[in-house]
């Protein structure tokens, strides 16, 4: 089937006239019919409007006109990307009847690649959770294990891209929603660094943290989309203005004399003992490969999650102050008079989790506790890109879990939320730090639920980064392991 | 201070204004729909206006830049650094429930301006800071409906929110301050200064210093919002002073001295009325909006908008008068519109005499561009008359070099208007109203007139008293006998020759 293939085997397979890109987006369609129905990893399939996408590939390649780098690729992108087809939910009830009527810049690149955009899949409520239970529309389940979550927020895009329901797709990451998911269903997760990639047309979470990235099986598939969706976008005032960088020629080519930092603070208590192991084996790898292992440390760490539940919160309360029920998006029924509408709109179309965070920010920001809060945490943000700055004097890359645990059971912590807020330890300080940061797959546990590594790296060094991944991904298996779906 | 009446106590009046500007760019301050009045409503919106889902502002240069250009013209310091932060607060109007605002880096900082006074006289009003924001949209209230409507056309209209320290101290001072201000911005061409349209709002912050038993209390500040003519300016401020004022006489005792309350102006009644006590000041929750980057501004970018900042009307008024030699009356009525004084300005560069430009210009040209006006609502400028500055350079040589008189200058204009191609010279040959110097026929007119008015020949000679009058009667009477051709001075030497004969 079609669907198990890459996207860069179903682009090259295209061009050589071996497949076409029709019977891929069929296969991919299929494949969504027999086993979405178990793990919701799509809130929307546009199985007609992806079909005609790919008639129109392959009439173009018939034609022999040019192609793009995704020609005839079948993509996911999570509902939090803003199409002029479909819905664009952000998996609130908020938004559920809402149609954007612009594209995102990324949907945009995709589909000037050539891409066949499938549908849109499931993330945690306006992409805040590490679960995908704080959906408005219930939770994805992990391809792995069905009664475990698939992590989040990008869980829909994790669970999609891990049961070959498309080629690769899109995730955000605010605090770890790519890394972490990736990490959990067991396939690959860029977040890139801060401004590689625009933002217009994500909905907004945290502007100042929020990077739009690829998640796919295959390292090449990663560089292969990022090579896509990267770039200045003139709608975007904090997207980099340089040009993009090749991704694609030297991803097989090893770095040679790399430095892989070892941090003091991504060890020892709250991480699971096989986790810990795959970790260590992976870093052994590189070791071997010619790496030197140094250690290092990043002493504001254990700041990371405070700095960030303030940081995070803040600009969410104000980003979706919008939601109002004046201009769009869910309205309560019989408003009494305009604060009423208001209250009513924002109590009924959102869910508990989104309240809790508006909640938190609006205090933080609040006259009389900014300093206290908002201000201070800004100032562990400088401490944390300082550590980091300081530690890749010393290393090229840093080596640690993406997630302290392999992925958990539904509801195990759904009650807690600040041992769901646990969940991304290892991954805020990327976000805080704006460096780019990426999961690979390296291992399972004894209860065949996939391992990841996290691999942090510098502002800007995506392409030695995939270059690094690639290195271990070349000498290992674990990307070829498929999950047993139940069918339907 | 003012001084009311003796049992009455003494008092200072302190004005502050807040001024939101708005700039006539093209487009809107933070994304590409288009900045106009008017259209149906929701007609100049975009994805970014609307606040919807995954949208980004972007800064438009051009607001930054003319927002620099008041700022210089109001001698304000421009931050080499400024941010933009967003301030929150719920209203249907405001489609992200916060506006993108400059909390505590604004781009132009303190400064100052020299105020001309009524009196001939002027007075330093401080500028404490300027920054640049986006307007909100409107509501909509129909009558006999129960819910609003909202328009956001006017949402993200590049705003520039100017605000004074407490130095105006009357009424008239706070009009005069909103008037000189509007000049400066139409002369930059930042803003087309139309009032009835909100391109200016104000709103000026006031409290008096009351003197009385020996002590002084200061009453608390009322700020008076959204004014949008001068004269509701200069009404509110002095219906809020009598206010204030009978406010203490009445509970001396239980005056406030702190806090700030909001007032709106009802214009048909002529009062101030309360809409917010201190107490439910709103907390903005202001925070650096992190959709934009903070904006450095290299010395080389100042230099460059202030090389372009034209000569204000405060300066030309004062060179109208030091050069030109004008009474303050006539600088004042040629520097009002920046396109009339560069009319002027080019006219009397092509060596028109000063003098006589300045006649015609405020004179015949005025008349004109006054008639012009179809209504009350439009207004033409003398700079839109088809008259060119050569034209009125020359028509001016022609009434200083003697060619024409005066009175046949304003024909001359009349027919300029009704053929823009003509030569002053060539009209006024062709409408005959070139002067006749002949000594023959001009000796002829002045027989003429004398012959048809002996009774004011013997006035003349007899009357002392009514010497003057009737030498000036029979000058006028020789002038109509000529149809105005005659050269005055000329017909001035030969009627005071005959008459003494």
């Amino acid at each position: 089937m079609l669907n198990e293939l890459t996207a860069l085997e179903i682009h090259n397979k295209i061009a050589a006239g071996e497949i076409t890109a029709t019977t891929a987006a069929q296969d991919c369609l299929s494949a969504i019919t027999r086993a979405d129905p178990h793990l919701h990893a799509y809130n929307a399939v546009f199985a007609d409007r992806a079909m005609r996408q790919a008639e129109a590939v392959d009439q173009a390649h018939t034609a022999g006109q040019p192609r793009g780098l995704l020609a005839g690729v079948p993509i996911a992108i999570k509902d939090n990307l803003c199409t002029t087809f479909g819905a664009t939910t952000c998996s609130s009830k908020m938004l559920k009847n809402f149609h954007s009527p612009y594209d995102a810049t990324v949907v945009k690149k995709l589909e000037q690649a050539g891409a066949v955009i499938l549908g849109k899949t499931n993330l945690d409520e306006f992409a805040m959770g590490s679960s995908t239970e704080n959906s408005a529309f219930g939770p994805t389940r992990n391809p792995w294990n069905t009664q475990c979550v698939p992590g989040g927020s990008s869980g829909g895009s994790a669970a999609a891209t891990a049961a070959r329901l498309c080629a690769a797709s899109l995730g955000s990451d605010t605090g770890g929603s790519i890394r972490q998911p990736a990490s959990l269903c067991g396939i690959v997760g860029l977040k890139p660094t801060y401004g590689l990639v625009s933002r217009y047309g994500l909905v907004a979470f945290a502007s100042s943290l929020d990077q739009i990235g690829p998640m796919t099986r295959t390292v090449g598939d990663a560089a292969l989309l990022l090579q896509v969706i990267a770039g200045h976008d003139p709608w975007d005032s904090t997207s980099w203005p340089e040009p993009v960088p090749d991704y694609l020629s030297d991803l097989d080519k090893p770095l040679e004399n790399v430095r892989i930092g070892l941090p003091a603070e991504f060890s020892g208590e709250g991480i699971e003992p096989e986790v810990s192991a795959a970790i260590a084996k992976a870093v052994d790898f590189y070791h071997r490969q010619g790496a030197k292992v140094v250690p290092v440390n990043l002493p504001h760490t254990k700041y990371g999650i405070a700095a960030y539940y303030v940081i995070a919160p803040a600009e969410a309360s104000s980003n979706l102050a919008r939601y109002d029920g004046v201009h769009y998006g869910h309205r309560t029924a019989r408003p009494e008079n305009l604060f009423d509408l208001y209250a009513a709109s924002r109590a009924e179309g959102f869910g508990p989790e989104v309240q809790r965070r508006i909640m938190l920010g609006t205090y933080a920001l609040s006259s009389g506790y900014y300093d206290a809060y908002y201000l201070r945490a800004l100032r562990v943000r400088q401490l944390i890109k300082r550590d980091f700055d300081q530690a890749f004097e010393k290393c090229d890359f840093i080596a640690c879990p993406t997630s302290p645990t392999v992925a958990f059971e539904l509801g195990a912590k759904s009650g807690d939320p600040l041992q769901m807020y646990l969940c991304d330890v290892f991954t805020v300080t990327c976000n805080i730090a704006g460096i780019p940061g990426m999961n690979i797959p390296c291992g399972f546990s004894q209860t065949g639920l996939p391992i990841g590594l996290q691999i942090l790296g510098p502002t800007f060094s995506e392409q030695r980064m995939l270059r690094l991944a690639r290195m271990y991904e070349k000498h290992h298996d674990w990307h070829t392991r498929k999950p047993v779906l139940p069918q339907a | 201070m003012s001084t009311t009446t003796a049992a009455e106590p003494q008092y200072k009046v302190l004005i502050g204004m807040e001024i939101h500007v708005q700039l006539a760019t093209q487009s809107k301050m933070f994304t590409g729909a288009a900045n106009g009045f008017g259209g149906d409503p929701n007609s100049q919106v975009d994805p970014v206006i609307l606040g919807l889902p995954g949208v980004l502002p972007v800064i438009n240069k051009r607001a930054v830049e003319m927002a620099m250009m008041v700022g210089l013209a109001l001698n304000c310091q421009i931050a080499a650094q400024t941010k933009w932060d967003r301030k929150s607060y719920y209203y249907p109007d405001l489609p992200k429930n916060y506006q993108i605002s400059q909390y505590d880096q604004p781009l132009c900082g303190a400064g100052s301006i020299e105020l001309p006074l009524a009196d001939g006289g002027s007075k330093t009003v401080r500028i404490r800071r300027a920054h640049l924001e986006e307007d909100a949209g409107k509501l909509l209230h129909e009558a006999g409906m129960t819910e609003s409507l909202v328009d956001l056309n006017r949402a993200g209209t590049p705003l520039l929110e100017i605000v004074t320290e407490p130095d105006l101290t009357s009424p008239e001072e706070a009009r005069l301050f909103g008037e000189e201000l509007r000049r400066i911005c139409r002369y930059l061409g930042v803003s087309h200064g139309i009032m009835q349209q909100g391109h200016m709002r104000f709103e000026p912050n006031i409290n008096l210093h009351i003197y009385h038993h020996g002590k002084t209390i200061k009453t608390a500040i009322t700020e008076i919002k959204n004014l949008n003519s001068f004269r509701a300016v200069e009404r509110a401020c002095s219906y809020e002073i009598q206010r204030q004022l009978a406010e203490y006489l009445a509970h001396p005792e239980v005056m406030p001295s702190q806090g700030k309350s909001t007032r709106g102006w009802d214009d048909d009644k002529g009062m101030t009325l309360l809409q917010r006590e201190k107490e439910e000041a709103h907390d903005y929750r202001y925070f650096p909006d992190p959709d934009l980057v903070p904006l450095h501004i290299a010395p080389r970018w100042v230099e460059a908008i202030r090389s372009g900042v034209v000569e204000l009307p405060i300066a030309r008024r004062k060179r109208y008068q030091e050069v030109f030699g004008m009474s303050a009356k006539e600088a004042f009525s040629l520097t009002e519109e920046r396109a009339v004084a560069d009319l002027f300005d080019r006219a009397a560069s092509l060596g028109a005499p000063v003098r006589r430009l300045t006649n015609l210009f405020l004179g015949p040209a005025a008349k004109m561009a006054n008639e012009a006006a179809t209504d009350q609502a439009t207004t033409v400028l003398i700079s839109d008359l088809p008259v060119t500055a050569e034209q009125y350079a020359r028509l001016a040589q022609l009434v200083e070099t003697g060619g024409i008189s005066a009175t046949s200058a304003v024909m001359v204009f009349e027919h300029l208007i009704k053929h823009p191609e003509a030569d002053p010279a060539q009209a006024a040959e062709q409408l005959g109203l070139m002067q006749i110097r002949d000594q023959n026929q001009t000796e002829a007119w002045v027989m003429q007139a004398l012959a048809a008015n002996p009774q004011a020949i013997s006035d003349y000679k007899n009357n002392p008293k009514k010497k003057q009058a009737s030498l000036g009667f029979l000058r006028g009477a020789v002038m109509k006998a000529s149809q105005g051709k005659a050269d005055p001075k000329l017909v001035g030497e030969i009627l005071e020759a005959k008459l003494k004969a």
